[in-house]
């Protein structure tokens, strides 16, 4: 799950990182109010799920609270990598003698939690692996014992070399480590880390995103999921307990799986169509959970037809027949369907779906074919 | 022969009176796997449908029964707790079914089974089949037939797919194993692919991956050193849009790592056909 800057500041400065004050507006009239509280320069930042907010001109610097108010208007307006900017982080622009970059993610190859910090902040830490990699230092953290501090010690003085920046440096990276752990993060991330011209070190910008595996043991970081912020047909599947993700093509693909339902994506493609979604509707399916699918799937307009890939296995093959009767019979398709389903009560499946005028295939690659011609028109190849 | 499990599999089911747990252990019963006990904390000294014994704690099941596998159907929250138990408990193999484990949960279990010097399979994964001989999770065992290729894959239905094929075209298995799609499991690609190069009725070896993490890419590495046997392939998620989880929580392209491409040409580069369709998999067999 992803939640917004102003979130995980509040995450970082709870387990006591240094962090500038800032406020959350939605109007560009609360901009202004929040400026004017503030006094002098200020920061807008726009909360959304996107990286490269800078660069879609969705961070500006505001003089004076008249101006927070007009920058505000400006990046309430915007659409930042397909998502609409719904509020915008107030705070006092900061002075900046350096910029520093630090982070934890759960790393697969060490299966541990791994920090990676450089004195190279400020810009995409990708970039400065793939340019720079003698700048980037790596530790990984044995979670019998956390981060000690002899090794915090080691990650803050290679970021700086005074001792005092370099002290502050390894108390902020204990602290990363405490809430990281403490919020079953994936990653969290403080890019840029700061020194000032008087010498401190602050967090300036604050990222995190939270294992969803942990949200039902760790209620009051749910509560933090910001739908507004999300594609709606996805916080819709979510509420089905479906896994759904919007393409650009034509082909709906309704699928059991997550890995059977990339390769029938893969094969709409290789037969020439282009996926309009992932669909996973998951092992234990019931009819429900089909019908909720259907909707989501036929409100997209761009659909042309729609694919259905089931193999039983703990999904049971009726249940989806059942499902997909039940969705018709309340709202008629005005796209064509194609149903492949094999295994589990295969029989009973064909039969319910011949009762009710459907038919269905038994090969995926035949099935694949099918919906791609019906969806482009063309016969695939 | 067959990989990690065979006809002299001892079988303990954690969790056997759920949902998931009583209905697999059935499935598995009517396989033919010796399920030899239960584990479902307040109810040791009943017994399962009149016959498996169950016990309050993994240790009390090992000792009474001489169990040497344990398979994991409790819900994601206690699936760490039921692994590290079942490892303690000194069980030598442990599959993890579950899905939906806290990814810094497996930061702890998985030292902790090392050091046990216990082999975890999963989490989040379908389990393995040896045909004929034994079944421990979830794969349907009437898509599988006996014969001499072993199969390891990141997917649950995506295997069923390749494997039905399989069997359709008369080509059995050893042992199909599926790893699972989290980014921290117990058991890789390189663990089944050691296995299998040492188990002397595979011929021949299916790899099913998908995007997301670099485990192919360092199979296949390991293919080009170290295997003698031939390997087939097939990558998931070729129009998958970078950024974006697709379902499993390994699945996902991050930066410029992980991407289905890559991969493919990782397993070309070290000699691995690569099937274009999980159909081709079938032909790339024929033609070995």
């Amino acid at each position: 799950m992803n939640i917004h800057e102003y979130q995980a500041k509040e995450i970082f400065r709870a387990a006591g990182i240094p962090i500038p004050p800032g406020e959350v507006a939605t109007t560009p009239e609360e901009a202004e109010r929040i400026a004017r509280k503030f006094g002098g320069t200020v920061v807008v930042k726009a909360q959304v799920h996107a990286g490269g907010r800078g660069k879609a001109g969705g961070v500006k610097l505001a003089k004076t609270p008249e101006e927070a108010r007009k920058v505000a208007e400006q990046i309430l307006a915007l659409t930042i990598k397909g998502l609409p900017v719904k509020k915008v982080l107030v705070t006092p622009a900061a002075e900046i003698a350096t910029e520093a970059y630090a982070g934890v993610i759960v790393d697969r190859a060490s299966k541990r939690a791994v920090f990676m910090v450089s004195p190279a902040g400020g810009i995409d830490i990708e970039e400065v692996a793939a340019k720079t990699p003698d700048k980037i230092l790596r530790h990984s953290v044995d979670p019998r014992y956390g981060l000690q501090a002899y090794e915090a010690m080691q990650l803050g003085f290679f970021l700086y070399s005074d001792v005092k920046q370099a002290r502050a440096a390894a108390k902020i990276m204990q602290q990363l480590y405490s809430a990281f752990v403490a919020s079953g993060g994936s990653l969290a991330e403080i890019n840029p880390l700061v020194t000032t011209p008087d010498g401190e070190v602050v967090a300036l910008d604050a990222k995190m995103v939270i294992d969803d595996n942990e949200l039902d043991r760790l209620t009051a970081l749910a509560a933090l999921r910001d739908e507004s912020a999300e594609d709606p047909s996805e916080v819709d599947a979510r509420k089905a307990n479906l896994t759904f993700i919007k393409l650009e093509g034509n082909v709906g693909c309704v699928v059991n799986g997550a890995g059977l339902a990339m390769a029938t994506m893969d094969l709409v493609k290789y037969y020439g169509g282009e996926p309009a979604n992932f669909l996973d509707i998951g092992g234990s399916s019931n009819p429900e959970k089909v019908v909720a699918a259907l909707r989501i799937i036929t409100a997209d307009p761009s659909v042309k037809a729609i694919l259905f890939n089931i193999f039983g296995g703990i999904t049971r093959t009726d249940d989806v027949a059942n499902g997909i009767v039940t969705a018709i019979k309340a709202n008629p398709l005005k796209v064509p369907l194609v149903i492949r389903l094999t295994g589990t009560n295969e029989e009973i499946a064909v039969k319910i779906l011949q009762e009710n005028g459907l038919s269905a295939m038994t090969d995926m690659d035949e099935a694949v074919k099918k919906a791609v011609s019906l969806a482009t028109g063309k016969v695939a190849a | 022969m067959s990989i990690f499990i065979d006809g002299n599999t001892k079988l303990i089911v954690q969790g056997i009176t759920g949902r998931d747990g009583s209905f697999h252990a059935r499935q598995m019963i009517e396989y033919g796997t010796h399920v030899v006990a239960g584990v479902t904390p307040g109810k040791g000294g009943q017994k399962f449908d009149g016959s498996v014994p169950i016990f309050n704690t993994v240790e009390q099941a090992a000792k009474s029964t001489g169990a040497n596998t344990a398979v994991i159907y409790v819900p994601p929250m206690f699936a760490a707790d039921a692994m590290m138990e079942a490892a303690d408990a000194g069980i030598p193999f442990i599959v993890c079914i579950t899905e939906g484990v806290p990814v810094l949960d497996m930061t702890k279990v998985y030292p902790f089974v090392k050091e046990k010097g216990a082999r975890l399979l999963g989490p989040n994964c379908p389990g393995l089949i040896s045909p004929g001989k034994s079944k421990v999770g979830i794969i349907p065992g009437r898509i599988c037939t006996p014969g001499p290729i072993g199969l390891v894959s990141r997917s649950g239905t995506l295997t069923y797919e390749v494997v039905f094929q399989m069997t359709r075209a008369a080509m059995g298995q050893t042992t199909c194993v599926g790893i699972g799609g989290d980014p921290i499991n117990g058991t890789n690609f390189i663990d089944c692919l050691t296995a299998f190069e040492a188990d002397p009725d595979t011929e021949a070896v299916v790899m099913i991956g998908e995007i997301g993490g670099t485990d192919e890419q360092e199979a296949a590495a390991f293919v080009k050193e170290k295997m003698s046997k031939p390997v087939v392939g097939f990558i998931a998620g070729q129009t998958a849009p970078p950024g974006r989880r697709m379902g499993h929580a390994g699945a996902i392209i991050s930066g410029s790592a992980g991407t289905a491409s890559e991969k493919m040409e990782a397993f070309e580069a070290a000699g691995i056909g690569v099937a274009k369709r999980p159909i081709d998999v079938v032909q790339l067999l024929k033609a070995r």
